[in-house]
């Protein structure tokens, strides 16, 4: 039997060592993993749980990143607890495997610590790793500090193993800003948190000798449609299940989660829409100017980056102003993947209701995103509110050196 | 919100004090953030660590700060790195250093103004004698915990102990006794 561990009521950790916490906790049958910085220390200190007898099941070592996903996809096909972890280059030699795991139902959690992707080469956070994930059928929870990195990975399990789900579950947080920042965290016991997780029900398990099954069939043009239909419904309706594990995890810890979350959207007038670290900086911004110049100002976070929160999304905006869509990831060649849901979302709302939307790409390979820039924007989208009309460029970068770069303007006419 | 900027040498233990000090500063039902921003991420590179404490919880993720503590624990970082960077006008100063503050204060133009905010504590010789390793980090704590006034020595110690807990007592006795020299030493 494994070890228990005595943990504090306040403990003092960072997002990787709380996200390798809740892996314990969850007592997960088989990581394979290969390590890539900034998510290493993930693997590493599960590594020293598992040798140290804090955790009954099996570390395997591989030699990629696709071996790792690989071994994942084999271990809950044979029927067990599966989890894993990386960043950047390792995910994107994932992401064949990636689409074999949704595609075969297996409900592996992948804690994603985000990073910039190459090249040239950087190790620090930005989104496009979480953004290249966005089409591979997998559920994606996005952590904005080291708490949620933990309460997420805990809640992923139990999202992704329900029966009415079974799907794979990424949660991401920012790389370095929250997974090597040590910030209080409000850890479960191991029994609470094990509890609430619950032991894993085996589903068509290859290892059930009696019942033999077959995963990763081929189907050509005469069932493959359906099944990724099929499967895409099942993204689409396990926001029912997320958010009766968020209302769960609420009842067990006071700490509320939603699949789009709103700050002071109450009376806002003008708002931002982002994900991760940035949300809560956007946050800080947002009150100084309330308080500062009475600008009525508001942030807007989706939880669940997949599936999209598109009709919490264009309810909240209905009579807003103006909505700056922040992407921290290059589109290369497009508007932002927040801005274009945004507008996605919006287009099926009367048109009296819709905001005006800009789009800034920003933070790439981990540029600081301070408090005044964020202030900036938001006085910016005060400022095309107030005439009624996009001043700017739609698509701007923030912080970035050089001449300032934009892309496209309103057609008024 | 208090903030603090360490100017450290990759190695000698900037992250591990600054999580430390974290530590300690949540038994007292504070909030607390501690980060760091690696330069070429290589042994010996300078590098900063950085520390938010505050009766709420810290959300702000951004890593620009106008410190209220500026922590040297490289002698040389004090003349090569920009440790005046941000000063906010009440901003004190920790250097670690063998010099006297006026031997030291002498040769950097940028702490001239602000000498009264100036303190100094050779935490390389104190962790060399008392930890027989060159690892400034905890005897920087004793000096901050004096200077600040954050806690009482006692509190501070007894708290530490706690978080060294893995280490063996030799260790465990080595940084309690340069916590409590570079805490009598700073001035």
């Amino acid at each position: 039997m494994a070890e228990k561990m005595e943990l504090q009521e306040v403990e003092v950790w960072d997002g990787n060592y709380a996200a390798a916490q809740a892996l314990r906790q969850a007592q997960v049958d088989v990581v394979a993993a290969y390590p890539i910085t900034p998510s290493t220390p993930i693997v590493e200190t599960y590594g020293a749980f598992v040798a140290n007898g804090y955790i009954d099941g099996e570390y395997v070592m591989v030699e990629s990143e696709h071996a790792a996903m690989s071994g994942c996809v084999g271990a809950a096909a044979a029927g067990g607890r599966v989890a894993t972890a990386t960043s950047s280059q390792g995910f994107a030699l994932m992401v064949e495997v990636l689409y074999q795991a949704s595609g075969m139902r297996l409900p592996i959690v992948l804690t994603v610590v985000n990073r910039a992707l190459a090249s040239p080469l950087n190790v620090r956070g930005d989104h496009g790793d979480m953004y290249l994930g966005r089409d591979s059928g997998w559920i994606q929870l996005d952590a904005f500090n080291a708490q949620e990195a933990y309460d997420l990975t805990l809640m992923a399990f139990k999202i992704g193993e329900d029966i009415n789900v079974r799907l794979p579950v990424m949660v991401h947080q920012d790389g370095f800003v929250t997974s090597h920042t040590a910030q209080n965290i409000h850890p479960l016991s191991d029994d609470e948190a094990y509890a609430f997780i619950g032991d894993y029900k085996p589903v068509e398990e290859m290892l059930d000798f009696s019942k033999p099954v077959t995963y990763g069939a081929q189907t050509e043009e005469d069932w493959h449609y359906e099944h990724k239909a099929k499967q895409h419904r099942a993204l689409m309706d396990s926001t029912v299940v997320i958010d009766r594990v968020f209302e769960a995890f609420e009842k067990k810890t006071g700490r509320r989660y939603n699949r789009l979350e709103t700050y002071m959207m109450e009376d806002a007038e003008v708002a931002v829409l982002a994900l991760g670290s940035t949300v809560e900086t956007s946050i800080v911004a947002a009150k100084q100017l309330r308080e500062e110049e009475g600008l009525k100002v508001g942030v807007i976070a989706p939880r669940c980056f997949r599936p999209f929160p598109f009709e919490e999304l264009r309810e909240v905006l209905a009579g807003v102003k103006c909505v700056a869509a922040l992407d921290r990831s290059c589109p290369m060649g497009a508007m932002g993947t927040l801005y274009n849901e945004t507008c996605g979302a919006l287009a099926t709302i009367p048109a009296e209701q819709r905001p005006l939307v800009t789009n800034f790409i920003y933070g790439l390979g981990g540029r600081d995103f301070s408090v005044e820039e964020a202030k900036r924007i938001m006085r910016e989208q005060k400022g095309h509110a107030d005439v009624g009309h996009i001043t700017t460029h739609i698509q701007q970068f923030s912080g970035l050196r050089g001449p300032k770069l934009g892309f496209f303007e309103s057609k008024r006419s | 919100m208090i903030e603090i900027r360490w100017h450290s040498r990759a190695g000698q233990g900037a992250v591990t004090g600054a999580k430390g000090l974290g530590d300690v500063v949540s038994t007292t039902g504070k909030e607390v953030q501690a980060f760091a921003l690696y330069g070429s991420a290589k042994r010996g590179a300078a590098m900063r660590a950085y520390n938010r404490i505050d009766d709420e919880p810290i959300i702000n993720h951004e890593k620009f700060m106008l410190p209220d503590y500026v922590l040297v624990i490289d002698p040389a970082l004090a003349f090569t790195d920009k440790i005046t960077e941000n000063d906010k006008g009440t901003t004190q100063y920790i250097v670690t250093t063998h010099l006297s503050k006026d031997e030291l204060v002498a040769q950097i133009p940028e702490l001239q103004d602000k000498k009264d905010r100036v303190h100094v504590v050779d935490c390389i010789q104190i962790s060399l004698d008392e930890i027989g390793r060159a690892i400034p980090n905890a005897p920087m704590l004793g000096a901050l915990v004096k200077v600040s006034g954050m806690f009482e020595l006692d509190y501070f110690l007894d708290a530490m102990k706690r978080v060294l807990a893995k280490f063996p007592q030799k260790i465990i006795d080595g940084n309690m006794r340069a916590i409590t020299r570079a805490y009598n030493e700073v001035n």
